[in-house]
């Protein structure tokens, strides 16, 4: 899977989570202070991309995935399949 | 040797005690605290909280809740054998508050003990209490949650001092020919322990608030329906769903991961409450069952989980 088909299922994990537009959600946007998407939305997002992509996020990491773009960086890193 | 036959045991009646005074976020805010009503609204649904007053204690507040549910049974101290008390906030650990309760409610001399599950003990207590009497080593019992935990709160840690407040509710449980407190589902995980406790050396409630509610949202759906598969009771049977008041975007996430119907009615005292940890579920039931929510006969299904961290949940019928 592209980083953008990734960014584009992350769009509306965070959409349905949080009532972000997708058209908002851009890598360099900042969750907390572009999106006002606050941590305890960060966890439902995570635990929601856990299920979908099969991967763990642990907490540790979830509080270093500052921008959408860390996020789409990390999933993809986690080893989603192409 | 012989032991007597296993009967049912139900809930018949419920008393509860609210401190007087309250605090808003806004008070909140004015007492130094780095937040807003706004903040503390959007993440955990909290409007305002009952703080216990320099003479209102774990016992105090707990007594008056059991002499409110005995008085709205018809009953007196007389009539009651066992006095259980589910808390994690009393002043000194030695002794107990439930034997004091017993006295205080004029049921000196009964069986009592209290139980220390933070905020699942009230689960906890009612199932342990319900199986005394189910055994017969007890015939009618008071149950109560009561909290006094802002003797552990730092006032500056939003963390934790937006979230709770202070206050009692309490269950009369006796014999019942017909099921009246289901079995139990409950657990623990305490390699999990630090994500919400008093650490060493500390005096204070800490917690990881995101951990807390990323095991509460991914775990504790699970068990609410293995409580209602225990009792043979499906998610549309239940007229009431009330889980442990800690903030209403859990309760929320546990409502979308149960699927669970519309029809059933979902406890959010914690609006006006705030997370009264070990008295939280009877005080939102008492809720309901004051305002009418819900009535006599019907199901509630009870899901209490906290510091521990333990968890423990049952379906009941409404006193």
């Amino acid at each position: 899977m592209s980083q953008e088909e990734i960014l584009a299922e992350l769009a509306q994990i965070v959409n349905e989570i949080a009532g972000v537009p997708v058209g908002d959600i851009t890598p360099e946007k900042s969750f907390l202070d572009d999106l006002d998407v606050d941590s305890l939305s960060m966890v439902e997002i995570a635990t929601a991309a856990e299920d979908k992509w099969g991967i763990r996020i642990p907490d540790d990491d979830l509080k270093n995935l500052k921008t959408v773009g860390d996020a789409v960086n990390y999933i993809a890193k986690a080893g989603v399949a192409a | 040797m012989k032991t007597p036959p296993i009967t049912h045991s139900r809930i018949v009646a419920i008393g509860e005690h609210r401190p007087a005074a309250t605090l808003s976020n806004d008070d909140l805010a004015a007492r130094g605290v780095d937040t807003s009503d706004e903040w503390i609204r959007t993440r955990t649904g909290i409007q305002r909280r009952h703080i216990a007053g320099p003479d209102e204690t774990v016992i105090s507040m707990g007594a008056d809740a059991a002499a409110k549910a005995l008085a709205n049974a018809g009953l007196s101290g007389n009539d009651i054998d066992l006095v259980v008390l589910a808390t994690c906030s009393i002043a000194r650990p030695i002794p107990g508050g439930s034997a004091r309760i017993a006295s205080g409610i004029g049921a000196a001399g009964v069986g009592a003990f209290d139980v220390n599950a933070a905020c699942g003990g009230f689960c906890y207590a009612l199932s342990v209490a319900s199986d005394a009497i189910r055994v017969g080593n007890a015939q009618r019992a008071v149950v109560i949650g009561s909290e006094k935990l802002t003797d552990f709160i730092d006032w500056p840690d939003r963390g934790t001092s937006i979230l709770f407040g202070d206050g009692a509710a309490a269950v009369v449980v006796e014999r019942s020919d017909e099921p009246g407190v289901g079995p139990v589902a409950w657990g623990s995980d305490g390699d999990n322990f630090a994500t919400v406790c008093i650490p060493d050396g500390d005096w204070a409630i800490r917690m990881d608030g995101p951990a807390v509610f990323r095991w509460a949202t991914t775990k504790m759906a699970p068990v609410a329906a293995r409580a209602c598969e225990l009792a043979g009771v499906e998610l549309s049977d239940l007229a009431a769903f009330v889980p442990h008041q800690a903030n209403v975007r859990i309760i929320d996430a546990m409502v979308r991961a149960l699927k669970l119907p519309d029809s059933v009615v979902v406890a959010r005292d914690i609006a006006t409450t705030g997370n009264t940890s070990a008295a939280s579920v009877p005080l939102a039931l008492a809720s309901l069952v004051n305002a009418g929510t819900v009535a006599s006969g019907e199901l509630a299904l009870l899901l209490a989980f906290g510091a521990g961290l333990t968890y423990a949940g049952q379906v009941v019928r409404v006193p």
